[in-house]
């Protein structure tokens, strides 16, 4: 088999497209992400047994079912109870719903792991559980946070490649569809491998100047 | 005289599971006064202060420090919460917050806790740095203190509250030995000034020079208590007296 540069050559700035759709995708999810994350988290921590379990409940149900299926069950199913959303944000909204689960476990963890001495300390000056939270534990917690938080990012922003499922045009549907006219799979897949390659490994540079800008105590 | 007295503590128990930690323990603490506690290792000295603000919640028994009913009704997080500051802790390991410096340790409570402006709040951790003679390491991190400063800024955080008895856990136990004297030299100030104090501590010349009264405790109860020269010249129960012969000579 002859390696066709000719049709890399056609592909290449076409793809390019593809990597603003991925990026946006990937940013807005991320955010919501976040949110829905630092939310659940905090919920997960929280002195209501029903939050608790409700976290608990959503945790495991993202850690145990693919992706995959989570992106069709936002796109197919929503609709079924009304809620109908177009691609894009049906497919931002499952990546932040999927993400956001491990971000509530990032975040319990994080908080988790500031020493038992701290909670004693600040409820000794009469702290109530959430003042500990708000003003010792959290201002702690979020340092350590990042590394795993950024992981989580170039995760998502890997796993926004399934959203061509859903024919979302992020990066991968945009070469699929240059295949499905061209018949150059093994050259335009060798591409779109190196175009998240080099997104990644962008990512990952700026995540570790961003952890190297931080503060320490 | 009954109207001195502040804390009285009555037939306080815990277990940590099967285990008794802790036996019908009772002890009232006057106005003013330095108590200090001492006795062997795992005797429950920890518990018994925990306790007494709660950090630890008592199997049985009452603590009253002054008119509160510790634990009392209303049973709300808000009102044990606000019991629990009018005690003051120190802790053996210090347990500031690292993210902050020392003037901000010491002003949080005062801040996010009593609701003071921030001018206010710092003014008052401002009074209670220079209290404890750190007025100039006031914006340092607890990273860039020593052990002995660290420990006293815990001290100024204490007083920061406004406490009506301050307990310390042994407060010198986990510092080097040239530094211990700073901390005890401070704590002696704040006896001198009529704080009232509840002391866990193996430093036998505090007990002795610094204290009203030595309570010592064995296997989750007091064993004997009195003035300090009574417990060190003429202990009465064995294990005190065992538990005397084993510590340096120079007591
Ligand atoms: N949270 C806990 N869970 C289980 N057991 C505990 C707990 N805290 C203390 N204990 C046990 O209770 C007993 C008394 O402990 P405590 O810390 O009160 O002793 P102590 O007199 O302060 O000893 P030390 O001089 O070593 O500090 C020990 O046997 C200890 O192992
Ligand atoms: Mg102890």
């Amino acid at each position: 088999m002859e390696f066709d540069w000719s049709v890399v050559r056609y592909a290449a700035p076409l793809l390019a497209a593809g990597i603003v759709m991925t990026l946006k995708v990937s940013v807005v999810a991320c955010v919501l992400g976040l949110v829905l994350g630092l939310a659940a988290g905090l919920a997960s921590l929280s002195s209501s047994r029903v939050l608790r379990f409700l976290v608990r409940a959503y945790v495991d149900f993202i850690r145990g079912t693919p992706l995959l299926i989570q992106i069709f069950l936002v796109f197919f199913a929503l609709p079924v109870v009304g809620v109908r959303l177009p691609e894009f944000w049906a497919g931002v909204a499952a990546l932040a719903i999927n993400s956001g689960a491990y971000i509530a476990e990032i975040t319990r963890g994080a908080v988790g792991g500031v020493e038992r001495g701290q909670t004693e300390a600040a409820l000794s000056i009469g702290m109530t559980q959430r003042g500990v939270l708000w003003w010792v534990l959290l201002p702690q917690a979020w340092r350590p946070m990042i590394p795993a938080l950024t992981n989580d990012l170039i995760t998502l922003t890997k796993n926004s490649s399934l959203l061509s499922a859903i024919s979302v045009y992020e990066l991968t549907r945009a070469g699929q569809a240059v295949i499905s006219t061209h018949f150059a799979p093994f050259e335009i897949y060798l591409l779109l491998a190196l175009y998240y390659y080099l997104l990644i490994t962008a990512l990952s540079f700026a995540s570790r100047r961003i952890e190297r800008a931080l503060p320490t105590w | 005289m009954v109207s001195d007295e502040l804390l009285v503590a009555t037939h306080i128990s815990k277990s940590f599971g099967e285990k008794l930690v802790l036996d019908r323990v009772s002890l009232t603490v006057r106005q003013g006064e330095t108590v200090t506690i001492i006795g062997a290792s795992g005797s429950g000295k920890t518990t018994f202060l925990r306790c007494l603000n709660r950090l630890e919640t008592p199997d049985a028994g009452s603590i009253r420090l002054g008119e509160e009913v510790i634990g009392g009704p209303p049973a709300t997080e808000a009102n044990l919460a606000r019991q629990r500051r009018l005690f003051g802790f120190v802790f053996q390991r210090f347990n500031l917050f690292p993210h902050l410096t020392a003037l901000q340790n010491v002003a949080l409570g005062p801040r996010r806790v009593l609701g003071l402006p921030r001018a206010a709040a710092e003014a008052r951790a401002a009074r209670d740095l220079d209290r404890v003679q750190l007025s100039e390491h006031a914006h340092k991190r607890p990273s860039q203190l020593s052990g002995g400063q660290q420990q006293r800024v815990a001290i100024a955080r204490a007083l920061s509250m406004e406490p009506r008895i301050i307990l310390f856990d042994e407060p010198t136990s986990a510092l080097d030995p040239e530094l211990v004297q700073e901390v005890l030299d401070t704590m002696r100030a704040l006896a001198a000034d009529g704080m009232t104090m509840v002391v866990v501590t193996h430093e036998m010349r505090f007990a002795r020079h610094v204290a009203d009264r030595v309570v010592f405790m064995a296997d989750g109860r007091i064993a004997e208590e009195g003035t300090p020269a009574a417990l060190f010249d003429t202990p009465r129960d064995p294990r005190l007296q065992r538990f005397l012969r084993h510590l340096e000579p120079a007591v």
